[in-house]
């Protein structure tokens, strides 16, 4: 109950564009999470299928028809089914790779704040020298060494989407471990800690206290934003051939780079569909991220406008003796003041 | 008064010895990632192509059966000299890999930025200035799609639409025939189809580097447009917009010399930042459209499981963000002289 | 201090440099619009200063600003505000702001973070000269602002420093050079010495003192500090929930006090003779939606019947002092019964005044 009001406070709180770019990107990009969750039942094929149940083969390159809406490819799997299974695989890859980076910043954060000292130093520098390097480079570097050299068999790198979930994670490390840091060290320094302390509180309840009340602001812009940069990475990864493996799942940016050749042979359809979906979803989530932002960071907030009707006056004053009587003016616009009052907040 | 301008090569100083322990630190995780992890590099690459005994000897000349430690002491000694290693697939001199591709890349990023910055810059300004205005939605909304859309598919786009219709070449950095004519002097092939004065050949470079730069300038523009736009609204906020409100200077004076001048000193900072973003579209800019610089170099390497190449590249590309990164500082330090204190 | 016997409102032979007359500023929010002014009159002449004061929140800020023309969006004002016979509502908003410098000038609260970092002391001169005086060569300029900096006590050497090359006090006396380096003829200054040390105080006091022989500055000083006004202003205006409840000389107002607002300010003030600390009970009202009556009513330790129903009426009293509150009158107005006290528990009743 209280996840589902945090959910919905912001659409309620915020107005004029800032409201308009939360609601159309929660629009978009529910779409694809709907897509990602039911892939299995949306899907008309499975992600490399080529032929029908029947056993007959699926034309190659075929036009879109209406078994095919969105046509087929090269190797004649369904464009469609692969588009709508490349949102679950890209859901999956991000969700992961956010939440790993949002675990191991929130660690190391927590403790280089908090022990400080040479530690600390050296957490900050190397998560500078990290956040300053080519995120893309660092995840090409990451993603490399995962497909080729542990990808051959050890554990769980096997599968596509940890690895590259994991390559990913790296990059996102850093924006997490300087907010959570940061905010911890002055958490250490507030006067009010110390009062909580006197009282009793222990570290461990006021760092939890101080760190969930202030990191949880930034988190859901800072997560949504990197979502949708992870978008744009992974698929630059499959571009390049070194995320997720076709044999895998399917992905994108992968399916992109397939059809490139077909493209200037007037194939379009295998590039436009995954090409559009990463363009809506990445463009879905930067809507929310900044729509949230405008509603969390205090100084691109705007507050509502609200025309003044001010009441009109019978007399001047000041100069006459004669009591200005705006006693029904003024009832008016109290009365009016306490309907609008009632109407904005149901139950007070 | 002099007291501030003393402090300026201190501050540069202070700045050039960070670069040290940067780049250390940086060096240090590409061995880690690169080298302690299991498994053997060379055999990733040449594996099957040569026999186990040139395999061998390859690694033994490599410096690959040494401890761990000194390949580690090896590889910093070699970079302090600007020595960033072999590759193992062809035998190559990195160094030289950066010499014959990296005037490439060099043009096509700064003609991106040029783009970036001429775009976004101004459009950011407008932004800021008339936000929630029809004009704000619209440009953030471009900002946002043109960094939604993949370079290869911008890429892909721009060769089969935009380049017939506009009957500008795409695949390479110049025609073959001015790549014959120009003669070689500064790697750089703008520069030198310049020195060398063949009219022919300059139009013909700068008619190849307009698709490439165009797509990768517009993709890194929507960020110029959010930061410059943020930061107009900060600064739109501060109290000296007010002061200078209240002293009657007009609104577009307020505008120019208030906000946008200080909206854009923390942008200068960032656009540091950015480098890096430049380098990482870069690579995916040169292998859509067969551009020969760095990035299309590391593609191959990537894909030919060459350990050494990509080691030597990615710590070339390390050290360029972080020289950027030093002198976008000491130009903000020259503009900016609160940092100085 | 020779206007003492002046009567100050309305002032015989030149007009008023500034006449405001039942001026109004509301805000508007989601929960109904905010009163900050409602209904605010007073004249100022050259070389005179006002001081206004009240408890944080009764409108002093808005008051301001609204004069200057520096509110918010979404913020209305309406009423009279002439300056020399003009009434600066009515103007187009390009003459309004054309009147910022050379004709109205603002001091503000925080000097550290109203200079533009980015530009030298004399890059701002040049920007405020010019706009309203084109054609200036910056030698002029330099000269111009080099004579109101030697006022301040800053020396011309530090005319091309940096903002962040001085202390507070320094800039303050660098934005007060600036608002009268155009010799404007009504300053507002907004609590000018809040953020001060108090000996930098003193200074700043003494130089908003001698504006008047200087430059013959009609001034408006908003302050909260009750002895920054009797040692700077002429007149006083104290203002409660939006209006101002009593104005007057500073001695007959501080001497003695007509309005019980003013007396329960004055006696919260702190002197070597204070033995406890008096505070005004309760809260300043909500501004949404005014207590009926007199604003101060719910405060009050005098409240009568009729000043829980009825708008006080503004009554002139024989020293020339205007007054808002039903113990002045006028009787005539006040319906039978309606001085009965109200009913309320017994709080500490100041007799002294």
């Amino acid at each position: 109950m209280r996840f589902a009001r945090a959910i919905v406070r912001p659409f309620v709180t915020t107005q004029g564009v800032a409201r308009w770019m939360l609601l159309i990107g929660a629009l978009i990009t529910s779409v694809f999470l709907i897509c990602a969750l039911f892939a299995p039942w949306l899907a008309p094929y499975g992600f490399d299928q080529f032929r029908s149940s029947d056993g007959k083969d699926f034309p190659q390159l075929g036009h879109p028809s209406s078994q095919h809406w969105f046509g087929t490819t090269d190797l004649k799997t369904d464009v469609l089914s692969r588009t709508i299974w490349g949102a679950r695989t890209a859901l999956e890859v991000v969700t992961l790779a956010v939440f790993m980076s949002l675990i191991i910043g929130l660690v190391l954060g927590i403790a280089s704040g908090y022990f400080g000292g040479r530690l600390d130093r050296m957490l900050v520098l190397v998560m500078d020298a990290l956040f300053a390097f080519p995120s893309f480079l660092l995840a090409i570097v990451v993603a490399f060494l995962l497909t080729n050299k542990i990808g051959s068999g050890v554990f769980f790198m096997t599968s596509g989407v940890v690895a590259a979930a994991l390559s990913l994670t790296v990059i996102y490390i850093p924006q997490y471990f300087r907010v959570v840091r940061n905010t911890t060290v002055s958490a250490k320094e507030a006067n009010y800690i110390e009062a909580a302390r006197a009282l009793g509180a222990t570290d461990g309840v006021i760092m939890r206290r101080y760190l969930f009340g202030n990191v949880i602001q930034s988190i859901p812009v800072l997560g949504t934003l990197n979502a949708a940069d992870a978008i744009g990475t992974l698929a630059g990864l499959g571009f390049l051939g070194i995320g997720i493996q076709p044999d895998q799942a399917a992905e994108w940016g992968y399916d992109l780079q397939k059809s490139l050749d077909e493209a200037s042979a007037g194939v379009w359809w295998t590039s436009l569909y995954p090409a559009l979906a990463i363009i809506l979803l990445i463009t879905g989530l930067t809507l929310v991220g900044e729509g949230l932002n405008e509603t969390i960071n205090p100084l691109l907030r705007t507050r509502r406008l609200i025309p003044v009707r001010m009441t009109p006056r019978e007399t001047v004053m000041s100069t006459t003796l004669e009591p200005a009587l705006h006693d029904d003016p003024m009832a008016d616009l109290q009365a009016e003041d306490r309907a609008r009052r009632e109407r904005r907040d149901p139950n007070p | 008064m002099s007291s501030s301008s003393g402090s300026l090569p201190r501050y540069i100083v202070q700045r050039l010895l960070l670069v040290i322990p940067m780049m250390w630190i940086l060096m240090t995780l590409v061995f880690l990632l690169l080298r302690v992890a299991p498994g053997d590099p060379v055999s990733a690459a040449l594996g099957g192509k040569i026999s186990p005994q040139a395999l061998e000897s390859s690694k033994e000349q490599l410096g690959l059966n040494k401890p761990l430690i000194q390949q580690y002491w090896d590889y910093l000694w070699s970079v302090v000299h600007l020595n960033f290693g072999t590759s193992f697939t062809d035998n190559q001199p990195i160094i030289d890999v950066i010499k014959q591709n990296g005037g490439a890349t060099l043009s096509l990023t700064t003609a991106a930025f040029l783009v970036a910055v001429v775009v976004g810059i101004p459009l950011g300004l407008i932004a800021g200035r008339m936000r929630d205005t029809p004009s704000d939605v619209l440009i953030r909304l471009f900002g946002i799609i043109t960094y939604a859309t993949p370079i290869f598919f911008a890429g892909l786009l721009v060769q089969v639409h935009v380049a017939p219709a506009l009957g500008l070449p795409t695949g390479s950095d110049a025609s073959p025939e001015t790549t014959f004519i120009v003669p070689d002097r500064t790697h750089i092939l703008l520069i030198d189809a310049i020195l060398s004065g063949d009219w022919p050949s300059i139009v013909d470079v700068v008619r190849h580097l307009i698709l490439p730069s165009l797509v990768l300038g517009i993709f890194i523009c929507g960020v110029f447009i959010r930061l410059v736009r943020i930061n107009i609204l900060q600064t739109n906020q501060s109290d000296y917009v007010e002061a200078a409100t209240a002293r009657g200077v007009s609104p577009r004076k307020v505008t120019w010399n208030h906000a946008f001048r200080n909206a854009l000193v923390p942008v200068i900072t960032v656009l540091g930042l950015q480098a890096a973003l430049l380098l990482g579209g870069a690579v995916l800019t040169e292998t859509t459209f067969n551009w020969p610089g760095i990035g299309l170099k590391l593609v191959k390497y990537i894909n030919g499981r060459d350990y050494g190449a990509v080691q030597g590249i990615v710590t070339f590309f390390g050290l360029v963000v972080i020289v950027v990164g030093l002198i976008v500082d000491i130009i903000n330090a020259l503009i900016d002289p609160r940092v100085r204190y | 201090m020779t206007l003492i016997e002046q009567a100050p409102a309305e002032p015989k032979g030149k007009p008023a440099v500034i006449d405001v007359r039942d001026m109004r500023v509301w805000y508007g929010t989601p929960t109904g619009a905010i009163r900050a002014v409602d209904g605010v009159t007073f004249s100022l002449n050259g070389g005179e200063t006002i001081g206004l004061v009240g408890e944080s929140g009764c409108g002093k800020s808005t008051l301001g600003r609204g004069l200057m023309g520096l509110l918010p969006a979404g913020a209305k004002r309406d009423g009279q505000v002439l300056f020399r016979g003009e009434d600066i509502l009515q103007m187009r908003p390009d003459d309004a702001r054309s009147m910022r410098g050379p004709d109205l000038g603002m001091i503000f609260q925080e000097p550290l973070t109203r200079l533009n970092p980015l530009m030298r002391v004399s890059e701002h001169f040049e920007e405020t000269i010019r706009q309203h005086e084109g054609g200036l060569s910056k030698a002029t300029v330099r000269e111009r602002a080099v004579e109101v900096l030697n006022l301040m006590g800053i020396p011309p050497t530090r005319y091309r420093s940096y903002p962040h090359e001085f202390s507070g006090g320094m800039r303050q006396r660098l934005m007060i050079a600036l608002a009268l380096v155009l010799r404007p003829a009504f300053v507002v200054a907004d609590e000018p010495t809040t953020a001060l040390d108090v000996l930098v105080e003193a200074q700043i006091i003494k130089i908003l003192n001698d504006l008047r022989q200087n430059f013959d500055t009609a001034l408006l000083l908003i302050t909260h500090n009750l002895g920054i006004v009797a040692e700077a202003c002429d007149r006083v205006a104290v203002m409660y929930a939006g209006r101002i409840v009593e104005q007057g000389d500073v001695r007959d107002v501080f001497g003695n006090p007509q309005h019980p607002y003013t007396q329960e300010l004055l006696r919260s003030t702190i002197s070597l003779s204070t033995t406890g600390l008096n505070f005004i009970p309760g809260s300043p009202p909500d501004l949404i939606e005014p207590p009926p009556g007199c604003r101060f009513h719910p405060r009050c330790p005098h409240a009568m019947k009729v000043c829980t129903d009825q708008d006080p009426v503004p009554i002139t009293t024989a020293d020339g002092r205007h007054v808002e509150c039903w113990l002045h009158g006028p009787k005539s107005l006040i319906p039978p019964g309606g001085t009965d006290k109200v009913e309320r528990e017994e709080i500490g009743i100041a007799d002294e005044a």
